[in-house]
């Protein structure tokens, strides 16, 4: 009755789903054509490919609904996708089921000053919160990397961050309301425009849960109010102890920088070769330390930084002088990742957390598996927290070099469990770290976070396959209770 | 399913797990007494009694601190008192990582205590004074500094609960930033009790900033105190709280709390005296009251006022002053709350009548309603609690019915205490 990886589906499910798309959607709105559907293969981790058997493109939440309904009655799966800029493999689409895109779903309905939020439709580029945002002396806090092309629906199913999380918070922290369709096809109100709905968060077992919940449809967001001054300041060490050493003391001193960045000398100069930021020459590494605030505040902050990183070794500081020197510095940081395409043909992103005390033991640890096993190991990260991201360097050309980078890069993640910290601080388990999740989680918790999915998606239809690696039915979970509710016969509750 | 008896088995089963007692009076959760007490020391001890509960059907109602077990509806049963005051450790401050994890049954207080020997805090009120880190949890209480901090669902990183059926899971761990599974925390925040028993938790920790100030002024009606609360969140004086002191029939106080570095504060405490005007005076203490509800804490045995828990956006703070004012032609109401952040709490004398409190708990939740927020009753007399629902309407209840059925399918947590009747 019920399939959680949709290998039984029919192909007749999708032709009914399809011919209802037809009914709800303009035609533009619904690709069967095998050729176009290939476009939508991959999201951002382009390793992992599936041509999706239907890609539907609504223009509104009731044709989203509609969709979904008919998915659940043909028991057809189904995976969001917003702009597809995932790491993880997370809008990785499923070759029986289709792939719903929310890219012409792209309003701001809403920008309230007076209430400091802003109700934005999923297929808004995070980006454009901001811009609307600004105006009114706001912006929308969470800043991915990917920002510029990543969606608010997206970043709503990852939970995103960005290096400004450090001082204010991931994508839950922001996110007030949401209308999500269930996997049912029922369009609910999760959250509200004030604080603490009653009843249980499920707006914040949404956020972050990567599509397996549900697709949310309208957006409600905090907006924070632009800081009156900012300061971002570059810093040369000769290694990453000295860097690491330094981010310690400045967050021992109670100070709260927006964001601590770190990058070691192969990330550098990946970085000087793609977009010529002009880093300190001959650093073992920098950091990017943004303060931002009341001017008052940040003032006296920066002379402790500045401080502090002189007393640990900095040889050079380099405070940007105006807007457009601080976009060279964060551009050399936020292009890493794609910059290491200039040292290597291809590389892993790692996503590992640790505890932020652990970042020198962690760092000589990945240094001596780089050396043992010949792969490079260029290191991009947000020092402030702890995340990491090992950029695994690999020639795909050469044989068993994939593989060996694959367990350079599965060592990292098992560095970091050890050091009691996590697989993934920011790009989502999705396909890509699956397996790793029982290394991480007994399967009791495992068990117990299939409960929620049970009770969203009984049917296990929404994006089948991510996440947890082996899902159980729903039907299966042993000492369920069956028939009616005992408050349900005393006729306390309804049955709804 | 027993209620005020249990089978000799079932007694037995508990009993021999954990450390047991006959209930008394004093033990009721808002009247309902239970059977027995069973106190266990550890996790394992609570999923012990768990599985005892479970193989004999009993009803389980967890109490951290018993400081807010009036909360909500009265349970619809009630076989076992869990008592968690036994969980009462700290597991681990992590200082230089700004991590903090304890039992459930640890009191806030003892836990800020731990924490600011490092200059360090966990940034939430202690809004009921006693209560335990598990049911600030499980409660979701919050004071001023919800402002910047946010509450428990901003703080907690990790947690440890055990299933009605005994299983011990956890979620999230002892990293800020971790997005792998479900958040399972975020769904044990404000749910009572009734989906699992939270027995450990880890917290992110913040510095304690080294000055603060407090800048308070009168404001003259509720359409001044949203003008002034509008200029002070909009303005670049970077409050950690912005709070509304709001008494019955007449007057009414803003205070905004600056705090950080002592030079910075100065300044920015004069900003703020700047917007609010020149009545404006600047503390370097809080106000009586400062993080205090409203309804303050009756004496034993004392009939409780009517507690209520106002939300509303924050263009709707004057409206809700303007109705609570109405309102005091029947019954006097005080408020007070996160003027900043659009949730407030509102105090009902216990005296006050049945039909009056009913018809103020109405306008007030019309009016929250309207401005995208909701009014809940936390606490109220008996009366009260039976002439109105506590909780209100809640969106998405069917779907909430449902996690409680994966959670708890023979509904034996906390039954009845949640909304529509979970």
């Amino acid at each position: 009755m019920t399939s959680t990886d949709g290998a039984g589906a029919e192909p007749t499910g999708v032709a009914a789903v399809a011919r209802r798309a037809a009914e709800l959607l303009p035609e533009a709105g619904v690709i069967t054509d095998h050729a176009r559907l290939r476009t939508y293969e991959c999201d951002g981790l382009t390793h992992y490919r599936v041509t999706p058997a239907l890609v539907v493109i609504p223009e509104d939440a009731g044709q989203l609904a509609g969709i979904i309904a008919a998915c659940a009655e043909h028991d057809v799966p189904y995976v969001a996708r917003g702009s597809g800029t995932g790491l993880s493999g997370g809008a990785l689409p499923h070759a029986e089921g289709v792939l719903v895109v929310t890219s012409r779903m792209r309003a701001i309905r809403e920008v309230r000053r007076e209430d400091q939020r802003a109700v934005v439709e999923p297929g808004v580029i995070n980006l454009d919160v901001t811009r609307a945002a600004t105006p009114h002396g706001y912006y929308y806090a969470p800043d991915p990397s990917s920002q510029q092309v990543c969606s608010i629906g997206g970043n709503l199913a990852e939970n995103s961050g960005g290096a400004h999380c450090l001082k204010y918070g991931f994508t839950a922290n922001h996110v007030l309301a949401a209308d999500l369709v269930t996997p049912d096809g029922e369009l609910v109100t999760l959250g509200g425009t004030a604080p603490d709905s009653p009843g249980y968060d499920l707006l914040g077992a949404v956020v972050g849960s990567e599509g397996t919940l549900g697709i949310a449809t309208s957006v409600t967001v905090r907006l924070t109010r632009l800081p009156e001054e900012v300061r971002t300041v570059l810093v040369g060490f000769e290694s990453t102890d000295q860097a690491g050493a330094a981010t310690s003391a400045i967050i021992a001193a109670g100070v709260l920088p927006a964001a601590i960045e770190m990058m070691d000398a192969l990330a550098i100069e990946a970085a000087e070769a793609a977009v010529h930021c002009n880093y300190p020459e001959g650093a073992g590494a920098v950091l990017v330390i943004e303060l931002d605030g009341a001017a008052d505040e940040v003032e006296q902050e920066y002379a402790e930084v500045e401080r502090l990183c002189r007393d640990h070794g900095a040889f050079e500081q380099r405070l940007a002088t105006d807007p457009a020197d601080r976009a060279l510095i964060w551009k050399g940081r936020k292009s890493a990742f794609a910059a290491v395409g200039r040292i290597s043909p291809d590389y892993i992103v790692q996503d590992g957390v640790i505890p932020r005390t652990a970042l020198p033991e962690v760092l000589h640890a990945i240094a001596e598996l780089s050396a043992s096993s010949g792969v490079r190991v260029a290191n991009v990260f947000h020092a402030g927290d702890g995340n990491l991201h090992p950029l695994v360097l690999f020639d795909d050309a050469v044989e068993g070099a994939g593989e060996a980078a694959e367990q350079v890069s599965g060592a990292i993640l098992d560095l970091c469990i050890q050091h009691g910290g996590s697989i993934t601080g920011e790009h989502g388990v999705g396909v890509d770290k699956a397996a790793y999740m029982p290394r991480m989680y007994s399967d009791e918790d495992l068990d117990t976070m299939q409960l929620v999915r049970c009770a969203f998606d009984p049917r296990g239809i929404s994006n089948p396959g991510k996440i947890f690696p082996t899902p159980r039915l729903c039907g299966e979970v042993p000492g369920r209770h069956k028939g009616p509710h005992p408050l349900q016969q005393a006729g306390l509750a309804e049955v709804f | 399913m027993p209620t005020a008896t249990l089978t000799d088995a079932a007694r037995r089963a508990v009993s021999d797990v954990c450390e047991v007692r006959d209930a008394e009076p004093l033990d009721g959760v808002d009247g309902v007494v239970p059977t027995l007490v069973a106190r266990p020391t550890t996790t394992e001890g609570v999923a012990a009694v768990l599985r005892a509960a479970a193989g004999h059907g009993l009803t389980v109602v967890p109490r951290g601190r018993g400081t807010k077990l009036s909360w909500g509806r009265p349970p619809t049963s009630a076989d076992v008192l869990l008592d968690l005051s036994g969980l009462d450790r700290l597991i681990d401050h992590a200082a230089g990582d700004l991590i903090v994890a304890a039992e459930a049954g640890m009191t806030l207080a003892e836990l800020q205590q731990h924490v600011g020997g490092a200059g360090q805090r966990l940034c939430v009120d202690e809004t009921v004074p006693g209560a335990s880190v598990g049911g600030t949890l499980v409660a979701n209480t919050s004071g001023p500094r919800r402002l910047v901090a946010g509450t428990m669902r901003d703080l907690l990183i990790g947690i440890t609960v055990v299933r009605a059926d005994g299983v011990v899971a956890k979620a999230g761990g002892r990293v800020v930033k971790n997005v792998a599974g479900y958040d399972l925390g975020k769904l044990m925040i404000g749910s009572f009790g009734t989906l699992a028993v939270v027995t450990e938790a880890t917290f992110r920790l913040h510095p304690v900033p080294a000055a603060r100030r407090w800048v308070t002024a009168p404001v003259e009606d509720a359409r001044h105190a949203q003008r002034l609360a509008q200029e002070v969140i909009h303005s670049q004086c970077v409050p950690a709280a912005v709070e509304i002191d709001w008494p019955p029939v007449a007057g009414g106080v803003l205070t905004v709390l600056v705090e950080g570095r002592a030079e910075g504060v100065d300044a920015r405490a004069a900003t703020v005296r700047g917007l609010l005007g020149d009545f404006a005076t600047e503390t370097e203490d809080p106000p009586a009251g400062w993080s205090a509800y409203p309804w303050g804490s009756p004496e034993e045995g004392a009939e409780r006022p009517t507690s209520l828990k106002l939300t509303f956006a924050l263009s709707g703070l004057g409206a809700v002053l303007a109705t609570a004012r109405e309102l005091d032609a029947e019954v006097p109401i005080a408020v007070s709350g996160s003027a900043g952040a659009g949730v407030a709490h509102a105090a009902i004398p216990a005296e006050a009548p049945v039909e009056g409190v009913s018809a103020a708990v109405e306008r007030l939740r019309e009016t929250c309603s309207r401005h995208g927020g909701s009014a809940v009753v936390l606490d109220a007399p008996a009366a009260v609690k039976a002439a109105v629902d506590p909780w209100g309407p809640v969106a998405a209840l069917a779907l909430m019915r449902r996690v409680k059925d994966q959670f708890d399918p023979d509904h034996r947590l906390s039954p009845g205490r949640f909304v529509g009747g979970i």
